[in-house]
């Protein structure tokens, strides 16, 4: 009988998670388990509805990124309404949605970078945690704390102009999109006051990316050394390989760079994808059909997108693009804490977008919805700032949904993020009777550098609740820790 | 000719034509007595009771009461305003109206008034009752989930030889709206239509015209319900 040790709830993750670490009898690390308690009750609570209520309804799935899931729903409902794959809709319809879309992955990502993920960079994975917080960036750093609430806001204000609002909005309709950017709202983001202007978000963007470069150079043993693991990668490209968050074809690079999935429409998905089902776990474990569960898994998020993407059709991301890849001479980078930077450059891409969108006159026609012949099933996917999000939906001859299946970013990652754990586990507790306050700490880091959505709650603030049991080899409670 | 009235609004001194029922009388004064079941021009029902006033200190319906000379009526006293709160609770409570999703969001009566009477938590226990969406017709989709049962399809929705399309069956808390299904079938865009809009709340639904007025340019969005007949 080993030993098992118990991990609950990992905090500054958006949701709740929970670890277990099994021992054996020397103290090895026998196995890890990362339980995401996810009920995924969207799929059954949309059957019978009208289609066209999918977009708005789904994306109450999360608080967070819903602009994806009302964006990946408003898309599989394109084709089911005839409008096309990806590039049957008015130039007004699809730039909207482009530009809620870019707005979405930046204050996403700010959110995460300075509020969730700063704290361990700025104080340590060994930091206290009632400092190693955004409260305690806030006040030892408050130029970044403010520059992270204020990215978001400009995020979340691009979401409002195109959404309606800046949470569960109802903007993209399908075939298209049930607003234009007026005048005002264009020169609100082109011409706002500093900070609260498009070129601003670029510059502090930019910013961002040098400082994490900074950091990396400092601290280079934690950034590539932490959790890290070959896999493959998968994301949507666009047709000639560049970075598209919002549409393209499913591509996938194995630990070596090779394509597993090239050009892949991704209607045909199912041809594809599997999903695995462990009886341990709520969540299911997607991968390559063609390779099998044991090989076929893949991480998904900015760190694949940065490693299947062959360019960034923007020209400062491309720059930092041309140097992330240079770093691992142009072959897949498969360190954890990369996807941070990864995550970084995206940021910055997406800010580039915005000002590119914000400067398109298309944004002002009124030409906003496309429809053709009705077909029963659509599929939509997306790059969410998490990761790839797949919708699929099949509708009855009364315009119901018949059926529905989603595959979110964060079920992409769940063999990653359970490898990422074990990783950490067997470099932290090999051997170790009991378990520190960084041990703990050093799990967390890990998930989170995935940024996973683990329900809908959210624990950014305050004290770790934390409680670690330990047993001995004959499940003798030997120690009980909480923070 | 008709003969002007005098009465009294919560006090207030207000003048109307005799016999016109009480939400009118008192809008022409710029008083807002709300509803859900009535419909101008439409023989008054006086199925919700959201417009309860009191009237000569007993509670009546506003919307079948006329008006006569000396009334004295209370309409916006916390008592009765409680009442209708309690009206709008009911309501919530006993069908499953999921606004966040609901394609009338921002256009539905209900909603609005709970926005005006400041509903927040309801003092009555969800029902959560196992309701069906109707979508045979070719249409309308009828999503029984959200009909409050103020029968203004049925009273208002007549063919051009008078007769109804839209019915009930069952009794008490199993009643349910039918359409037709012969004169339903038939039902012309703008009859369609005319429906839709009748509806107070999201339980009738065009087909795929949903969410097109964005969010910031709904009905309510630009004036919340009552400032209309409050402005007069
Ligand atoms: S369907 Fe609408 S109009 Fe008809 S009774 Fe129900 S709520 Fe009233
Ligand atoms: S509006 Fe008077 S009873 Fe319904």
């Amino acid at each position: 009988m080993g030993q098992k040790i118990t991990i609950e709830p990992v905090t500054r993750v958006e949701g709740h998670g929970k670890v277990t670490i099994h021992l054996d009898d020397k103290g090895n690390v026998k196995q890890t388990r990362l339980h995401i308690v996810e009920f995924r009750g969207f799929e059954r609570f949309v059957q019978g509805r009208p289609y066209w209520e999918a977009p708005v309804l789904v994306q109450r799935l999360c608080g967070i990124c819903p602009v994806s899931h009302h964006l990946a729903a408003a898309k599989a409902l394109d084709v089911i309404v005839g409008a096309g794959t990806g590039d049957g809709l008015t130039p007004t319809g699809e730039k909207m949605r482009r530009l809620m879309h870019y707005g979405q992955v930046f204050q996403s990502h700010a959110l995460h970078f300075f509020h969730l993920a700063s704290p361990d960079l700025l104080f340590g994975i060994d930091g206290d945690p009632l400092i190693r917080n955004v409260i305690g960036v806030a006040l030892k750093h408050k130029d970044l704390a403010v520059q992270g609430v204020m990215m978001r806001k400009f995020g979340q204000e691009i979401i409002k102009a195109t959404a309606g609002k800046k949470i569960h909005g109802t903007g993209a309709i399908p075939g298209g999109i049930n607003k234009n950017l007026s005048i005002e709202e264009r020169d609100s983001f082109l011409k706002g006051a500093d900070p609260m202007n498009a070129d601003k978000m670029v510059e502090w963007a930019q910013a961002a990316v040098d400082f994490f470069k900074g950091y990396h150079k400092a601290n280079k043993a934690l950034i590539d050394g932490f959790a890290t693991f070959p896999s493959s990668h998968l994301s949507l490209v666009r047709k000639d390989g560049a970075m598209d968050l919002y549409h393209g074809v499913l591509r996938a690079i194995d630990t070596n760079g090779k394509k597993i999935l090239d050009d892949v429409d991704y209607q045909d998905y199912l041809d594809y994808i599997d999903e695995e089902v462990r009886p341990w776990s709520y969540m299911k474990f997607p991968y390559l059909y063609n390779i099998g569960p044991e090989e076929g898994w893949y991480r998904v998020g900015p760190l694949a997108r940065c490693n299947t993407a062959d360019f960034i059709p923007s020209p400062l991301a491309q720059k930092e693009l041309e140097i992330f890849k240079a770093y691992t001479n142009g072959k897949p980078n498969n360190m954890s804490m990369h996807m941070h930077w990864a995550r970084l450059i995206e940021t910055l891409h997406s800010a580039e977008m915005m000002r590119e969108l914000l400067n398109d006159p298309d944004l002002q026609k009124d030409d906003l919805v496309v429809k053709g012949t009705k077909v029963k099933r659509g599929v939509g996917l997306i790059e969410a700032p998490r990761g790839t999000l797949f919708h699929h939906y099949e509708i009855n001859d009364q315009d119901q949904i018949e059926m529905a299946n989603l595959i979110v970013s964060t079920t992409n990652n769940n063999e990653p993020m359970n490898r990422a754990v074990n990783s950490v586990a067997v470099e932290y507790m090999t051997g170790q009777k009991e378990i520190t306050e960084g041990m703990m700490n050093a799990v967390e880091v890990a998930i989170r550098a995935y940024d996973p959505c683990l329900s809908c709650a959210t624990h950014a603030l305050g004290q770790m609740p934390l409680e670690i049991t330990l047993y001995d080899a004959n499940n003798n409670l030997i120690d009980k820790k909480r923070s | 000719m008709s003969t002007l009235v005098n009465f009294k609004i919560d006090g207030v001194d207000c003048l109307a034509e005799a016999g016109i029922y009480l939400v009118e009388a008192a809008a022409e004064n710029g008083i807002y007595i709300p509803t859900l079941c009535n419909i101008q021009g439409v023989k008054p029902r006086g199925a919700c009771r959201i417009c309860t006033v009191m009237v000569n200190g007993r509670p009546m319906t506003a919307c079948t009461t006329p008006v006569t000379m000396g009334m004295e009526i209370q309409n916006d006293t916390p008592e009765i305003n409680d009442i209708r709160k309690a009206i709008i609770e009911v309501l919530f409570v006993e069908g499953n109206h999921f606004c966040p999703s609901c394609e009338k969001s921002g256009c539905c009566e209900l909603q609005a008034l709970a926005y005006r009477f400041r509903v927040m938590v309801p003092r009555f226990p969800f029902l959560f009752p196992r309701r069906e969406v109707d979508a045979s017709n070719p249409k309308i989709i009828k999503d029984h989930n959200r009909c409050i049962l103020c029968k203004r399809c049925i009273r208002a929705i007549k063919t051009e030889d008078g007769k109804n399309i839209f019915a009930y069956k069952k009794r008490g808390i199993e009643l349910e709206i039918i359409i037709d299904p012969e004169l339903g079938g038939k039902i012309t865009d703008e009859l369609a239509q005319k429906s839709v809009d009748i509806c107070p709340v999201g339980a009738l639904l065009p087909r795929e015209k949903a969410y097109q007025v964005p969010i910031g340019r709904r009905k309510y969005d630009i004036e919340p319900i009552g400032i209309e007949d409050e402005k007069k």
